[in-house]
């Protein structure tokens, strides 16, 4: 099996055959191939700026791989803005050894991710580290996005504020917690990640009042509606029994005693709109694929104290806490 | 009769509203109920339960979390044996995160030390099989559900002639401290809820003698919201009807005998310690294991002996885990729950574990002192 050398690195004719051969074929575009020091960009509006890094193991899991993961990832983070992705920057950090055939696997399934928001790479570079410094490949994407919605703010929840969420929670962490290394657990717990550019879109041109929107990727819901309690200063109350979890996830959460609130996600998003919103949002997410199981699932019930409150169906309450410690190490 | 869906039909909100409201209407005094396992504490907290039951329900939180009786000394030891690097310590879950005197298991991780988290007692083996030049000593927890996993163990070490896979064996036995609580009086207990996967391989026959001894009711009861609240129920019938006897609430794995193949392999393997020192509450004589001495050459505390530390450390002076543990205290009577001692900077135990009763607290309780 061919695999990535020291030299591929070095900057001399093996990296420009890599350049050329893998990383032109799979995101050609006429601002990439100027191979410049930098792209140069025209954009006359408003603009998001996002940057994130992705290490996730196992690299290929149910439902996608680590170059999915790295075009979702940031799409989602420019989405969650009101902002159209437009540009990405795109670098690897790749270990001596990793077999060439796994890279251009991953290639093939960030430039299919690309297609679904139309969104290009247009700058990139790639670092090779000997064995042992680096575990496979990371890849860092970076992103920019046109602003066509403006005032999403974590601080905007008001009391009577509803919350909806766009489909199943707990998806991504649970599917990679079944594969990692040494569970060897027979698991069809597929990764949710997918870019949501497509779906958002729909909402913001339906005229739903969007006042927060979140991807809540590691920390899953729970770490997102936290923060918005804190950013806003307002107690949140979840109906418990309305958080759609998928059976098979649940059954993982129970056997290994987590909560599928704290679990990553990497295709929701959660909402916060005005009450008079609520119908319409679900109307327009559940018209879409992505968003077929999206729910209301609780609501803002008072100001001045920062709190998310889970409430149970048989009347009890407790809190929906903050996660922490060790949960799953590298899931994104 | 449809299937019984056993999350759904025991977290059953309707269920659990109703045993609710037939509790309120039975119960006619105060009953302090132990439940004995940290899994009980958790779904009492979890669910809030205490919401939904009579003020006069008080429940009193009990050693049963193995993370958390694992006095520091033997952490140490776990410690001590990583530091040679022909060893390999294999050890199950949250114990890593358990602070011994001066580190624990997870920091030694960190400094690149052999310590490996597995998720079966069995991986041991693969372990042991792949690196055939050093030794492999599994650091075996937990209460008589887990000690049949280790026993097997065991069992496949001799059968297969695995030579370099040992044993560093810290299993405990519930009725003991169960007897040490008791007659110490510190306590004042009225019934237990029993746990229900010790009594899955032991049965129920393990608390006659409590019974006998204290005329406490014990129920061994399942672990979802549906189960706990049953079991209270039985309980005030029992002090209703003036009877004290041990009852199965879980009856769908639990019976009187319980596992009688399992009993007969730890019967095979180990036997009783002299003395086990539990954490914060002590000298317990009897009351953990040991393997046989025929088996001493699997034994890590044998065979690795020179190097293992023999000095007794006891607790943070601000921790009070021991009154805890013995049901003396909550963990808000803890000067340092929730401040110094996190989940993220455990002093004591009670907070490593999930399973400790002041994790419980910290993960659901909040809601008591935000309000």
């Amino acid at each position: 099996m061919r695999q990535i050398l020291l030299s591929h690195g070095g900057g001399g004719k093996e990296t420009q055959k890599l350049i050329k051969d893998l990383f032109f074929k799979y995101f050609s575009n006429p601002i990439l191939e100027k191979m410049e020091d930098s792209a140069v960009l025209e954009i006359n509006s408003k603009i998001a700026f996002t940057t994130d890094s992705f290490t996730v193991y196992p690299i290929f899991f149910k439902g996608g791989d680590i170059g999915k993961l790295a075009i979702a990832g940031t799409v989602n983070d420019l989405t969650v803005m009101g902002a159209k992705p437009l540009y990405l920057s795109c670098s690897f950090i790749i270990e001596e050894g990793f077999p060439i055939e796994y890279l251009e696997k991953i290639l093939t399934s960030m430039s299919k991710e690309m297609e679904k928001s139309q969104v290009k790479i247009v700058t990139g570079d790639t670092k090779i580290v000997p064995k042992g410094f680096a575990d496979g490949i990371f890849i860092n994407t970076t992103g920019i996005g046109k602003v066509i919605y403006e005032g999403i703010s974590a601080q905007n929840l008001e009391e009577g504020d509803c919350i909806v969420i766009s489909g199943t929670v707990g998806d991504h962490g649970a599917c990679i917690m079944a594969q990692r290394e040494g569970m060897e657990m027979d698991s069809n717990i597929e990764s949710d990640c997918e870019s949501l550019w497509d779906m958002v879109e729909k909402v913001i041109n339906s005229g739903v009042k969007i006042k927060a929107m979140r991807d809540p990727t590691r920390g899953g819901l729970s770490a997102v509606l936290n923060e918005w309690a804190l950013s806003s200063n307002v107690e949140i109350e979840v109906e418990e029994d309305k958080i759609p979890v998928k059976p098979e996830v649940q059954g993982l959460c129970e056997l290994l005693g987590f909560e599928p609130y704290t679990l990553a996600n990497e295709g929701k998003i959660v909402f916060c709109v005005d009450k008079k919103d609520v119908e319409k949002l679900l109307t327009v997410l559940k018209n879409h694929q992505k968003g077929k199981d999206a729910t209301f699932i609780g609501k803002v019930i008072s100001k001045g104290k920062p709190v998310v409150i889970l409430k149970s169906p048989y009347g009890t309450r407790r809190v929906m806490e903050f996660p922490s410690g060790e949960l799953l190490p590298r899931i994104c | 009769m449809s299937k019984v869906d056993f999350l759904k039909d025991f977290r059953d909100s309707k269920r659990i509203k109703a045993i609710s409201e037939i509790i309120y209407k039975e119960a006619d005094r105060s009953i302090n109920i132990m439940e004995i396992c940290g899994g009980h504490t958790h779904t009492i907290m979890k669910y809030g339960l205490s919401q939904i039951l009579p003020p006069f329900i008080n429940f009193i939180h009990g050693p049963g979390c193995p993370v958390c009786v694992m006095p520091k000394e033997r952490i140490d030891h776990a410690i001590s044996l990583v530091q040679d690097e022909k060893n390999i310590l294999v050890v199950l879950g949250d114990m890593i995160r358990v602070p011994g005197s001066e580190s624990s298991l997870a920091k030694e991780r960190a400094k690149g030390k052999n310590v490996k988290v597995i998720y079966s007692p069995f991986d041991a083996i693969k372990i042991a099989k792949e690196n055939p030049q050093k030794n492999v000593i599994y650091f075996a927890i937990g209460f008589e559900t887990t000690t049949p996993m280790t026993a097997s163990l065991v069992n496949f070490t001799i059968k297969d002639q695995i030579k370099n896979l040992f044993f560093h064996v810290n299993h405990v036995l519930v009725p003991p401290p169960i007897r040490a609580i008791m007659d110490s009086k510190e306590a004042k207990i009225d019934a237990f809820i029993g746990p229900s996967h010790v009594s899955v391989i032991t049965g129920a026959k393990i608390y006659d003698d409590i019974v006998k001894s204290y005329g406490t009711p014990v129920v061994v009861s399942g672990f979802e919201p549906v189960d706990v609240m049953e079991s209270i129920l039985r309980i005030v019938r029992q002090f209703k009807e003036r009877r004290r006897e041990v009852e199965i609430q879980y009856t769908r794995a639990v019976n009187f005998e319980g596992n009688v193949k399992a009993q007969q392999l730890i019967d095979k393997y180990f036997t009783t310690r002299e003395n086990f020192r539990w954490r914060g509450i002590g000298d317990i004589p009897y009351s953990g294991l040991k393997l046989k001495e025929e088996f001493s050459y699997l034994d890590a505390e044998i065979v690795f002996r020179d190097i293992l530390p023999s000095k007794q450390v006891d607790d943070h002076k601000l921790c009070i885990c021991g009154d805890i543990l013995k049901g003396i205290a909550k963990p808000y009577d803890c000067k340092v729950f929730a401040k110094a001692c996190t989940p993220e900077n455990p002093l004591g135990a009670c907070m490593v574990s999930s399973e400790g009763a002041c994790a419980a607290y910290y993960k659901y309780g909040k809601l008591e002192l935000t309000l």
